[in-house]
């Protein structure tokens, strides 16, 4: 890891002193790691897909964290358009969810399952 | 040019195709059969007429040309074009064919429209259609100007024919019979399709004017003498046996009586009278080319495979008890005859014989129909007796006496003895040196003469004459008790216990049957004086064939004397021609003899004979007879056996390894597909972990490549 990451300091107040972009980084993977559990674990729809949403929200971290650290607005332009695209992707995938559910009267994954080969 | 006598194969065709129409429309009614018979007696009459026409213009070949039909040409040269008009070459030989053709359709016609009344509405207009078709094909046959359109006309008589011998197509034995007569046709037709196109090459030409002009001079196309060249006898062989399988002759002739599964004005008309008689018309008109070659090599084979056919047919009809098969094996017997005389040089006696065949053979078939018809299907001679004294079978009974006179060569009165005795005699007169072991010839057609009036009688004095007995066939239908409840009493008899044998009543012909039956007795009888008509050709028939493309020069037929005379054969030393006479009446008799005291005199009952007394002392022989001398089996076993194991092994090597591989290309996918497809689980979380591993996989790498980058 290269030294700068660890010396550049982002957020000069806290209470665990200063944070440089490798306590950012540490907390976006961690998210994203949380998901990718929550998402193969559990086989509620729901729950995969807050899941889903919390690995958008590391991603969202880490390229926040990454312009505040170059110092330019790129990275929260596309935070935006990630929020935004993300709102209506919630929107479509809770419908979905709802018409899953209606279907199957669960919402459990492996209910459809039929596809397997 | 208008030509008018165009309307003889136009008419019949018109016929046909109205006869489609009426079968499209569902038509249920006679009305096909008065089309048909309308049409060809039209049809005769435009014959009749043009005939005359004809004498009056001198009795020169009419050759009018209607349209060009086939013109091809791929350079300027001669020789490099094709041309075929549809044209009539109308000459003796052309007019005498189509003379008896139509006369006999129209009658034959006639009789077909009450013997296939059972069938009105259902095949009855199918019958018709394809029996036109058939006197169009014939037409084209006889009066085409051109190879072609004789091939067109060969062809389409062979179509008629299969549809015809198909025509009961419920039947499984008829429609064997059909495949078998198209089949073995074809083998004929290869010869003659070979035969043409060796004509063309040689000859430049398939058209009969400048063709004969060519052979009359002994030239080639490009204008080089014959003389002495493969030619000249490879060409008349090929025609020779497209002619053995129209005409039924020895290696081809197993079709014939299978095509009695036909209807019987079928048998009479086609098989018996006009179509079977086209291979000795193609004989006859390219006689020429036969003439050709000094050695006479395939005029040989005609006249031995002539003899040899009329010999066997007449032995295995000896044995038979199918009095239709019996009339069968007579007709390729007869055809024998035929092939015979062409062969020993006398195409005068060959077509005079297809003349007087053409009215007793007809008249014999429709006799047998007649009796068919009236007892159901029953053909069997040991089943019927006596049916000549049934009430209103007195007229069947006397015109078959009429035909099987004709048939046996009775002295005198009949037809049938003088074109016969015109073969035999014209046989012991050419010189062996002309035509190999022509003698011998004669000695075998005399032999096959007497077995000739034998078996033509035993069909008469079992059948006929003799003390009454019958037994119904199996074609008992409703129809055939509709017409008994014409009779009144017997209706409640027929339908109350159904079908059995006690209430069986035979019903005689109606007046069309008697009426045709009558006419051909007659005119059989008309064909005599014919014969002592112009006696410088012989007869009419042969002042015909004079006037035609078929005229031969015979040995001795001039009376030639000193010197010439001694090269001619003689009959143990006389004139073959005046001592025929007495010696070929006497053999008929002979046979009509031994027929008597062995068929009729003292005969008890229907099903035995003296003749059944006589058998064992034979051996095996008439078995063998009535097994046709096993050609069908042997053909079984030499030819369609080895096709048949070459065809299965063909098609187990197309199932197995043509179709293997296509298989196995089909295969491999599926197997591929069948390793990875468990990869879809259907378990969602399952493609979550493919998804986060192969991305983890992916940064790995990068990393591991950054890392030894850095």
């Amino acid at each position: 890891m290269p030294t700068s990451l660890s010396n550049l300091v982002l957020a000069a107040e806290s209470p665990i002193g200063p944070l440089t972009l490798y306590h950012f980084l540490f907390v976006s993977a961690a998210m994203f790691a949380i998901g990718v559990i929550g998402f193969v674990s559990r086989r509620n729809l729901i729950i995969m897909f807050l899941c889903t949403e919390m690995m958008f929200q590391a991603a969202g971290i880490a390229l926040i964290s990454f312009g505040r650290y170059h110092l330019n607005h790129t990275g929260e332009v596309f935070v935006i358009f990630v929020l935004t695209i993300a709102a209506a992707e919630a929107a479509l995938a809770l419908a979905l969810v709802v018409w899953l559910f209606r279907r199957r009267a669960t919402l459990d994954a492996a209910a459809w399952g039929e596809m397997s080969g | 040019m208008f030509v008018w006598f165009a309307a003889i194969p136009l008419l019949p065709l018109l016929a046909a195709i109205f006869c489609c129409l009426l079968i499209a429309r569902r038509n249920k009614t006679k009305l096909p059969a008065v089309l048909v018979v309308g049409s060809l007696a039209l049809s005769f009459a435009v014959t009749v007429l043009g005939f005359w026409a004809w004498i009056d213009q001198g009795k020169d070949p009419i050759n009018p040309q209607i349209y060009e039909w086939i013109g091809v040409s791929w350079g300027s040269e001669p020789g490099q074009s094709l041309t075929a008009q549809f044209g009539f070459y109308m000459d003796g030989l052309s007019w005498l064919w189509m003379l008896f053709v139509t006369g006999l359709a129209t009658l034959i016609a006639l009789y077909a429209s009450e013997y296939m009344g059972h069938d009105v509405g259902k095949g009855y207009g199918r019958f018709f259609a394809a029996f036109a078709l058939f006197v169009f094909s014939m037409a084209c046959l006889v009066m085409g100007d051109n190879l072609f359109l004789l091939y067109l006309g060969w062809e389409g008589v062979g179509l008629c024919s299969y549809l015809l011998i198909g025509y009961f197509f419920q039947k499984p034995s008829a429609v064997a019979a059909a495949k078998k007569a198209f089949i073995v046709n074809r083998i004929g037709d290869l010869g003659l399709a070979v035969g043409i196109f060796l004509i063309f090459v040689t000859f430049g030409t398939v058209e009969y004017g400048p063709l004969f002009e060519m052979v009359r001079l002994g030239v080639d196309a490009a204008g080089r003498p014959l003389d002495g060249r493969w030619q000249e006898w490879v060409i008349p062989c090929l025609l020779m046996i497209g002619a053995f399988g129209k005409s039924a002759q020895f290696p081809l002739y197993v079709w014939l009586p299978d095509a009695m599964e036909g209807p019987t004005p079928v048998s009479a008309l086609i098989h018996a009278a006009t179509m079977v008689t086209a291979g000795v018309y193609l004989i006859a008109r390219t006689m020429p080319l036969f003439l050709l070659d000094d050695t006479h090599f395939a005029l040989t084979i005609v006249a031995w495979t002539g003899t040899i056919t009329a010999l066997l047919a007449a032995t295995i009809g000896m044995a038979q008890f199918d009095i239709k098969r019996i009339m069968a094996y007579s007709t390729v017997s007869q055809l024998g005859y035929m092939f015979a005389g062409l062969g020993v040089l006398t195409s005068t006696g060959a077509c005079f014989h297809v003349f007087t065949h053409a009215f007793f053979k007809a008249l014999l078939f429709l006799a047998c129909g007649a009796v068919m018809h009236g007892f159901a299907g029953q053909l069997d001679l040991r089943k019927l007796s006596g049916v000549q004294g049934m009430p209103g079978w007195r007229i069947v009974g006397l015109t078959m006496l009429v035909g099987c006179l004709n048939l046996a060569g009775f002295p005198l009165i009949t037809s049938g003895y003088f074109s016969k005795d015109m073969i035999l005699a014209q046989a012991f007169t050419t010189p062996g040196d002309t035509i190999w072991g022509s003698q011998w010839i004669g000695w075998v057609l005399l032999l096959t003469a007497g077995l000739t009036a034998y078996y033509t009688f035993r069909v008469y004095f079992r059948v006929f004459v003799g003390p009454q007995h019958f037994e119904p066939g199996d074609e008992l239908h409703a129809e055939e008790d509709s017409h008994h409840g014409e009779h009144g009493e017997d209706q409640a008899e027929v339908h109350g216990v159904g079908k059995s044998h006690e209430h069986f009543h035979p019903h005689p012909p109606g007046w069309a049957i008697n009426a045709v039956l009558i006419i051909l007795a007659l005119c059989s009888f008309l064909a005599i004086p014919t014969y002592f008509v112009m006696p410088e050709h012989h007869g009419w028939a042969g002042s015909m064939v004079h006037s035609s493309t078929a005229i031969v020069e015979s040995p001795g037929a001039h009376h030639v004397e000193g010197a010439d005379a001694e090269h001619l054969g003689t009959f143990l030393g006389y004139d073959p021609h005046k001592a025929m006479y007495y010696v070929s009446g006497i053999v008929g008799f002979l046979g009509i003899a031994v027929a008597f005291f062995l068929h009729l005199a003292g005969r008890a009952s229907a099903a035995t004979s003296r003749a059944d007394a006589l058998l064992p002392m034979l051996g095996p022989i008439p078995r063998w007879g009535q097994n046709k001398w096993y050609v069908d089996e042997f053909y079984e076993a030499v030819i369609r056996l080895p096709l048949w194991v070459l065809a299965t092994l063909f098609h187990w090597f197309d199932q197995l390894v043509i179709d293997g591989l296509v298989n196995l290309f089909g295969l491999l996918p599926r197997l591929f597909a069948r390793a990875i497809r468990p990869s879809q689980s259907g378990v969602l979380q399952g493609y979550a972990v493919g998804m986060a591993g192969g991305l983890a996989v992916v940064l790995i790498i990068v990393l591991i490549i950054m890392g030894r980058g850095g």
